[in-house]
């Protein structure tokens, strides 16, 4: 039978039933599987309000194939029992019978048979009893005719356990007629499609509905890095704020440019090989602005402007020494040497967000290279309020409005500020950068006029990523170790919320 | 940030006071410090060695409280409670002196000449009387420690040695011998070794082996012996047991021997500073006498208390507060910085004393003065500096870039700049040699040893640990590569990359060169030879032969693209077929409108600075003004009546001459002088934009009369005999540099001409022609290739060009000339003329 005729004369007899029809009886009446029935239903059911179909289960035991020979033939224990004639036979003949093995022991248990081992010629069973009753084979028989409301609950249990009943759950439809029964099919379409539209046929047809549970098909496309999704970002604000972008591509710097000039003493722990790079080739750099060299040398080894300077024999050798930059203030410190080299001052905002180098061990949170977020602000009479509402005015824009700001010391900004912000979660101040406002020290030999300040702040841009997008060892996120799962999943970045 | 572990119950007696945890945490946030972490002993042990070890170790509470690295006064507990107990005016701060020995004659430590190669300097003092504890002892061990780790680096700038005197007799001598030479039990030994002897018994303490690179390698080693010939020390290494300091010493003498002067005098200075507290005369320190190898004395400790003057309106306006001279004055005094308030003016006269050299200079003052004032209790301002952003015309061009780039279905990686030699070369089938890679000198691990000069591993090395991944895979990333380059400064610069691989079964060559094709149209070049772009088969050893090519930009290659080889996908633990493009992006720059910044600096100062020693005090000297000398009444009063009925000294604006004024007005006028203290207060508020004020037409302030100006007159005015040198050597050099010019030969402009010369007929004969042209001669004339150009019928045309300077040949002059011949020439048309 087709499927469209089983669904036809489904139909035709759901219509022809009082009430409704039971699907089992309906499959053994029409003398197909109860399964193809079954798919006939739930195909009739995708057609909305044809037919409505109850789901109804009934549990009923069932001989298994081992059940059903004994019906027919006999208990394994019955039948070796009536396959030993008066004068006995011998153990082995009988272990030759298919049923031999199992029917002799439990025959043995029921005491129908004994066993004469000292007989001649091996050992020798007899019966032991006249008539024996076969229970086992009643019991099935009275399943496989329907009546099993007969036996106890007990007995059941063990001929399941034996191997020879089994308890089936059938489950079947109750099928009642639908609010919009009809014996005829019209198969409602999936789509709309460019003919219907054409012809005006979508105003008759019906459509399948969907399926808003599912999901939807993910789109074929590239994803951005979250943490460059994040420099995004950082890069607005400052844009927004009106700050100019330094050149920072030189990843290579000079120790002058990176500490010299900063007023960092050549013997400063952070310019130790244990957290610098320092470059083997090309090693030194070999270019100066050889004036501007003279009072920074001048500035370490003997002071000036005001300042006491810090008293050791400055050497060149050392500020010539080639390093991976430490921080990306060796950039500001040549972008504000040529601000003043500018025939007249003029105030400048400047930022940068690049990589850095540093010799560090490593760990879930700390790599050898990381990116510097830092903004440099130079005018004239700027003041440490200035640079803590600038702050603010950083900080709201990445959502974060309680600041407060604890003493700190760095070489070559005096006052220092470590800045605090309040974390929500963790309940308690957490350190989110660093700020300060340059030493004259570091100003003054530069050219820069004397009343011209100039403060600055720095935070990393990992910290704030990590954060934002949940990723707790830093590798997952830096390197070629990223899980690409995760720049896939990534949401856009909004700081601010 | 070095970290100080203090007993929790000690710090409280000392400090009189009992904290909880957080007020405790809240008082260190106020004064820079931070207390890290609450801990015991035992947690530190069982931490770090396991429960076991634990056991029996003490459970009482200790503070690790994190110091600024420039406070080495806050290094030990005594200095931690003296500041903060000065910070909460419950202590006035002690005064350090320094005493002669009550009897008797200072001790004496003589440096011989020997030490000059290895350790030149020493200096010393004594601590009379003083009282040890268990608890004291611990601490004055610690400070040692903590000094030595880190203003004396790793003891490589000065190492301190203490000595029981008692013990031993002066006077001591510190000298350099050789280390077979030097035989002494040293400190905690039970027998006497030499020092060859010891440098290798300490190989192997965990301690001890960091410092013995510091002398290792020299031919003489440090040693100080007292009168007897007994060792006190062998610095930096060790001290002799002999004189070891037990809880029973009275008498303490201190060595600090250094290669840094300054730093050894600012340790000697600590040590004695911090346990003088504990001596029978408190905070007093006995001399001793350094005896140089020529003879010169120097007495220590230099117990050196500085004084500084400044304003409190420099304070104010540098921290953006408006206080109080007094009120500054006293913020100070709370942070150990003795001020006074001197009267004249705004002054306040500052103390630095010993335990501060991290005070160098004004601005430190005024960062204690801000600290006291609290950081958090200042207005958070706006500063109304005006700038327009600009952005970094290659930062904009990566990031218009990546949009684009990730659109077109590419996923971006970001990896390491620095990688493994063999990242770069070997497994690219690539010599390192060929490369311009930069090396690292000390890299912990191979990952660091050179900053990657290609983009390629890293993207395949992203693949690689992404291999689960479904495919295909689309990466790409843009970012710098460092190349050595000699031409700048370092020796090396960034180069911006664009690097993109496809991972699939196949190859997917079409696909790398599609997105190629997409950069392309976005970066607005053209497929084409000549100004647009266009690929070319090459070699390349880390692509499949034949299957690579190169990318050329306006005639220039960028980049290459192509299919890798199967040894450079196997090296790098892949197992697909991968095609790659780079490029550089530099030369898709454009020219930004805007004027581009570079971090390269102008070697040579075009503007002369005026750069003061110090400098000047931003308040002229001279009250002295056109209304009398401002700094009395009388002047003021004066002042006062000009100003009743002006808003301004000068017209109706803020200039240099209100400010000129208000710098000769010692300090705020009085409220008697209403219309004066009216002007004041508003010229005040100009104080930010002052030197952006139009300049003074008047001037109202007069110069201070200098004494020495007739001292002067005997010589004659030195200034204008400067300028007039000046102004001489300035013609000299105009002069030089105009007779160079004009020797230095004009620029010769010369055109490239091309002429159509046509003949009458077919008939003319055209190689007579030619001849008749070229025969014509003229100075600043070449004749350069002809051709004859088919005209139509038959006839043809003369194409000749020439090279002509544009001073002496005219193109008039040359038509004329070869018209002359008319029996060939009909006409002469210029067809082309360029400038060379």
């Amino acid at each position: 039978m087709s499927d469209a005729g089983l669904l036809e004369t489904l139909l035709r007899r759901i219509e022809a039933a009082d009430g409704g029809v039971d699907s089992l009886e309906t499959a053994s009446i029409l003398g197909v599987d109860h399964q193809v029935l079954v798919g006939a239903v739930k195909s009739l059911l995708a057609l909305e309000d044809l037919i409505s179909a109850e789901l109804r289960s009934s549990k009923h035991w069932e001989l298994s194939g081992e059940g059903t020979e004994i019906a027919e033939q006999g208990s394994h224990e019955a039948r070796v029992f009536s396959s030993i004639p008066p004068e006995g036979l011998p153990q082995s003949e009988l272990m030759k019978l298919s049923f031999g093995k199992i029917g002799f022991s439990k025959a043995m248990s029921n005491k129908w048979i004994k066993v004469d081992k000292t007989h001649e010629g091996g050992p020798r069973i007899f019966r032991s009893v006249e008539n024996i009753e076969d229970q086992v084979r009643d019991k099935l028989l009275l399943v496989q005719k329907g009546n099993t409301s007969q036996l106890e609950e007990k007995e059941k249990n063990e001929l399941k356990k034996r191997k020879l009943l089994s308890e089936v759950t059938v489950k079947s439809y109750w099928i009642t007629k639908g609010s919009c029964f009809s014996t005829t099919i019209t198969k409602p379409e999936t789509e709309l499609t460019p003919e219907m539209i054409a012809n005006g046929s979508w105003k008759e047809k019906k459509f399948k509905p969907y399926n808003f549970e599912a999901l939807g098909v993910a789109p074929d496309c590239g994803h951005l890095h979250p943490l460059m999704k994040v420099r995004t970002q950082f890069r607005q604000i400052f844009l927004e704020m009106g700050f100019t972008e330094m050149p920072t591509n030189n990843f290579i710097e000079s120790s002058f440019w990176n500490f010299d000039s900063l007023f960092q003493p050549q013997q400063h722990p952070a310019r130790d090989a244990h957290d610098t790079f320092f470059i083997s080739d090309p090693a030194l750099a070999h270019e100066f602005p050889l004036e501007y060299l003279e009072r920074v040398k001048k500035i370490h080894s003997e002071g000036g402007y005001g300042s006491q300077g810090y008293k050791y024999d400055w050497k060149i050798e050392e500020a010539q020494k080639n390093i991976l930059r430490t921080h990306t203030t060796a950039v500001s410190a040549r972008m504000l040497y040529k601000l003043a080299q500018q025939e007249k001052f003029t105030p400048v905002k400047y930022f940068s967000i690049d990589r850095v180098f540093r010799n560090e061990t490593l760990d879930a949170t700390h790599l050898a290279e990381f990116h510097q977020i830092e903004g440099v602000v130079a005018d004239r009479g700027l003041t440490l309020g200035d640079l803590m509402g600038i702050l603010h005015q950083f900080f709201t824009k990445l959502g974060i409005t309680k600041l407060r700001f604890k003493p700190a010391y760095n070489p070559y900004t005096e006052p220092s500020m470590e800045v605090f912000s309040y974390h929500e979660g963790l309940k308690k101040w957490v350190e989110v950068g660093n700020s300060g406002v340059f030493r004259p020290e570091m100003l003054l030999p530069m050219g820069l006029p004397e009343d011209v300040t100039v403060i600055a702040w720095g935070l990393s841009l990992e910290r704030p990523t990590m954060i934002k997008y949940g990723i707790n060892n830093i590798r997952e996120l830096v390197g070629h170790k990223v899980n690409l799962q995760m720049v896939y999943d990534g949401p856009i970045c909004r700081l601010e919320s | 940030m070095p970290t100080v572990g203090v007993k929790r119950d000690l710090l409280f007696k000392a400090l009189g006071k009992t904290y909880t945890d957080e007020e405790f945490d809240e008082l260190c946030f106020e004064y820079g410090l931070e207390l890290d972490e609450i801990t015991s002993e035992k947690e530190i042990i069982s931490r770090e060695q396991g429960d076991s070890k634990a056991s029996g170790a003490s459970d009482v509470i200790l503070y690790k409280i994190d110091v600024p690295a420039n406070r080495y006064d806050l290094l030990c507990l005594e200095g931690l409670v003296r500041g903060l107990q000065v910070f909460k005016n419950k202590l006035e701060a002690p005064r350090y002196r320094r005493v002669s020995p009550l009897s008797g004659e200072p001790q004496k430590l003589i440096i011989t000449e020997e030490t000059v190669a290895v350790r030149p300097h020493a200096v010393a003092a004594v601590l009379r009387n003083i009282t040890f504890t268990q608890e004291r002892y611990d601490s004055f061990i610690e400070l040692q420690e903590k000094l030595h780790q880190n203003i004396c680096r790793k003891r490589s700038l000065v190492a301190i040695g203490t000595h029981d005197l008692d013990t031993v007799s002066g006077p001591f001598t510190y000298t350099a011998k050789p280390p077979a030479e030097i035989s002494f039990k040293p400190l905690n030994q039970t027998k006497e070794y030499t020092a060859t002897q010891l440098m290798s018994l300490y190989k192997t303490d965990s301690h001890l082996r960091h410092y013995l690179h510091i002398i290792e390698d020299k031919p003489l080693y440090p040693v100080i012996y007292d009168s007897n010939g007994i060792v006190l020390s062998m610095p930096p290494i060790i001290n002799g047991d002999h004189s070891k300091i037990t809880l029973k010493t009275k008498n303490v003498f201190v060595e600090c021997t250094a290669t840094d002067l300054t730093k050894a005098k600012i340790v000697l200075d600590m040590m004695v500073t911090m346990f003088s507290e504990y001596c029978s005369q408190p905070f007093t320190v006995e001399e001793a006498e350094v005896v140089y190898p020529d003879g010169k004395t120097c007495k220590y400790p230099e117990l050196a208390y500085r004084k500084e003057k400044l304003s409190s309106d420099f304070v104010n306006r540098k921290v953006g507060i408006n206080e109080s001279t007094e009120t500054i004055a006293r913020l100070l005094t709370k942070m150990c910085l003795r001020s006074e308030v001197t009267g004249v003016g705004d002054e306040i006269e500052v103390e630095i004393p010993p335990t501060r050299s991290d005070v160098i200079h004004a601005c430190d003052i005024m960062e204690d003065a801000a600290m006291a004032y609290g950081f958090n209790n200042i207005p958070y301002t706006t500063p109304r500096t005006y700038t327009v952003a600009n952005q970094f015309p290659l930062n904009k061009l990566t990031e218009l870039l990546r949009q684009d780039l990730a659109a077109a279905g590419f996923t971006e990686a970001l990896n390491f700049a620095l990688c493994s030699t063999e990242d770069i070369s070997d497994k690219l089938g690539k010599k390192i040699s060929e490369t311009r890679a930069v090396h690292i000198a000390n890299p912990k691990t191979v990952e660091f040893q050179v900053a990657r000069t290609t983009l390629l591993p890293g993207l395949l090395k992203t693949l690689a640990a992404n291999r689960k991944m479904p495919l295909p895979l689309k990466l790409f990333e843009i970012s710098d590569v460092v190349l050595k380059d000699d031409t700048k400064d370092v020796g090396a610069r960034n180069s911006r990359r664009f690097c993109a691989v496809y991972y699939n079964k196949s190859p997917g060559f079409e696909v790398i060169h599609g997105l190629l094709d997409r950069t392309m149209q976005l970066l607005e070049v053209k497929s084409q030879r000549g100004d647009g772009y266009h690929i070319q088969a090459a070699e390349d050893s880390t692509f499949f032969p034949g299957r690579c090519a190169e990318i050329f930009v306006g005639g220039k290659s960028v980049g290459r693209l192509g299919v890798l080889h199967p040894d450079v996908i196997t090296r790098f633990e892949l197992t697909m077929p991968c095609s790659a493009v780079e490029m550089d992006i530099e030369p898709f720059l454009g020219h930004p409108a805007e004027a581009t910044l570079t971090h390269d600096v102008p070697l040579h100062e075009v503007i002369k600075h005026h750069f003061p020693s110090q400098v000047p005090n931003s308040r002229p000297t001279s009250t002295k003004t056109v209304f009398g000398d401002v700094s009395s009444a009388a002047g003021l009063k004066a002042l006062d009546d000009f100003l009743a009925d002006k808003s301004y000294m000068e017209g109706f604006e803020a200039t240099q001459a209100d400010t000129t004024m208000f710098d000769a007005i010692p300090s705020a006028p009085s409220s008697t002088f209403s219309h004066l203290l009216r002007w004041y207060n508003h010229v005040k508020s100009f104080l930010r934009e002052r030197a952006n004020l139009p300049s003074a037409k008047t001037q109202f302030v007069l110069e201070e009369d200098d004494d020495d100006d007739d001292d002067m007159d005997l010589f004659g005015s030195d200034d204008e005999e400067d300028s007039a040198e000046v102004e001489k050597l300035k013609e000299q050099r105009l002069a030089e540099y105009a007779a160079k010019k004009s020797k230095k030969p004009a620029l010769i402009a010369k055109s490239s001409i091309l002429l159509d010369v046509k003949p009458w007929d077919d008939e003319t004969d055209m190689a007579k022609m030619e001849e008749c042209v070229r025969s014509v001669k003229m100075e600043g004339l070449l004749w350069g290739q002809s051709k004859m150009v088919p005209v139509g019928y038959g006839i043809k045309k003369l194409q000749i060009g020439c090279v002509v300077e544009d001073e002496k040949v005219g193109t008039d002059l040359l038509e004329e000339a070869i018209t002359a011949f008319e029996e060939y020439v009909q006409s002469v048309d210029v067809a082309a003329f360029n400038k060379i």
